[in-house]
C-alpha cells in the first residue's frame, strides 16, 4: 500500500481538489447518465402501456 | 459461415432483431465495465506510485486520457453508423448515432473538465486557446450541434439524415485533435501512448490507464445498447412485436 493514512489519501499530496474534482465529476456524470437512461426507458413503458389500454 | 453472409448482418439491422441482441449484450458489457473500472482504480490509486515530476497530481490521467479517447472514438462510431445509414438506408443506423451522441458529449465535457483541473496546478492556467484544447472544444460543440439539430427536426428519418451529415463532416476534426500536438506547438504534452513507440510512462500507471479506458469502452457499449432499445420501442411502437413486448413486461 502506498498510503500511510486515509487523510494522506484524500490530500493527494496537495492536489486533492484537482484529483477529486476530476474523479467526483466523472462519477457524477456516469451516475446521472445511467439514471436518465433508466428513467427514459421506464417512462416509455408506462406511456406505451397506457396507449395499449386505450386501444382495447 | 453464417456471419460472413450479408444476410446475417441485414437481419440484425432490423429493429426487432437488434432489440433482442442489444438486450442480451448490454448486461455483460455493464458487468465487465464495473470489474475493469474497479481494477483500474485500484491500480491507479492504490498501487501506482507518485510521479517524479507531478507528484500525486498526475492521477487525473486515469480519467482524463480515457475520457478524451472515448470522446474521439464515439464521434468516429457516429460517423461510421451515418455512412452505413446513408448507404444502405438501414433504420437502426440513425438510432445508433442518436444513442451515441449524449455519451460522446459527456466524455468530451469530462475531457475538458479534467483537463482544466489538471492544467491549473501544472501549467498555472485552467484554459489556453491552443490547438489541442480548442479542437477538443470544437468536438464538444459538434456533439451539442448534432443533438440540437436531430431533436429539432420532427420527421425522424429526415433528422437522421441531417444528423448523419454533421457526423460525417465533423469527423474531420477527430484526426485534427489527435495530431494537434504534433502539427502545432502546444502547451499540451505529446501522446503518452502510441502505436509506434514504447509508452513513455511506468508499467503500472500505463496498465491503470488502459484498464480505465477499457472500462469506459464497455460502459459506453452497455449504455448505448440500453439507450437504443428505448429508441427502438419508441419508433416501432405501432408494431405488434412492441405491443407484445410491452404487455409481457407488465
Amino acid at each position: 500500500m502506498i498510503w500511510e493514512s486515509w487523510s494522506q489519501f484524500w490530500e493527494m499530496g496537495g492536489y486533492g481538489l484537482y484529483v477529486w474534482g476530476s474523479m467526483g465529476v466523472t462519477a457524477a456524470c456516469l451516475v446521472i447518465e445511467v439514471w436518465q437512461a433508466r428513467l427514459a426507458n421506464r417512462q416509455l413503458f408506462i406511456q406505451l402501456r397506457k396507449e395499449d389500454e386505450g386501444n382495447l | 459461415m453464417n456471419i460472413l453472409r450479408a444476410n446475417f448482418w441485414f437481419h440484425y439491422a432490423g429493429p426487432q432483431a437488434f432489440y433482442g441482441l442489444a438486450g442480451r449484450l448490454w448486461p455483460w458489457c455493464a458487468a465487465l465495465a464495473a470489474v475493469l473500472g474497479l481494477w483500474g482504480l485500484w491500480l491507479g490509486f492504490m498501487v501506482a506510485p507518485a510521479d517524479a515530476q507531478q507528484g500525486e497530481g498526475y492521477r487525473i490521467i486515469f480519467v482524463h486520457v480515457p475520457a478524451s479517447w472515448m470522446s474521439m472514438v464515439i464521434y468516429l462510431a457516429m460517423a461510421f453508423w451515418s455512412v452505413l445509414g446513408l448507404t444502405f438506408n438501414t433504420r437502426i443506423s440513425g438510432m445508433m448515432t442518436r444513442a451515441l451522441a449524449p455519451t460522446g458529449a459527456m466524455f468530451a465535457f469530462l475531457s475538458l473538465w479534467t483537463g482544466a483541473l489538471w492544467g491549473k496546478p501544472m501549467w498555472g492556467t485552467w484554459w489556453v486557446w491552443d490547438a489541442r484544447l480548442t479542437s477538443e472544444l470544437i468536438l464538444f460543440f459538434l456533439y451539442l450541434g448534432y443533438i440540437a439539430l436531430t431533436s429539432a427536426i420532427d420527421d425522424q428519418r429526415r433528422g437522421d439524415r441531417a444528423g448523419a451529415l454533421i457526423a460525417i463532416v465533423g469527423a474531420i476534426n477527430v484526426p485534427i485533435i489527435y495530431f494537434s500536438v504534433k502539427w502545432w506547438n502546444t502547451l499540451h504534452q505529446g501522446a503518452s501512448v502510441s502505436l509506434t513507440k514504447s509508452p513513455s510512462m511506468a508499467q503500472v500507471m500505463l496498465w491503470g490507464m488502459l484498464l480505465m479506458a477499457l472500462c469506459f469502452w464497455f460502459y459506453t457499449i452497455a449504455l448505448v445498447l440500453y439507450r437504443v432499445r428505448t429508441t427502438i420501442l419508441q419508433r416501432e411502437s405501432h408494431t405488434a412485436w412492441v405491443q407484445a413486448t410491452v404487455q409481457e413486461a407488465a
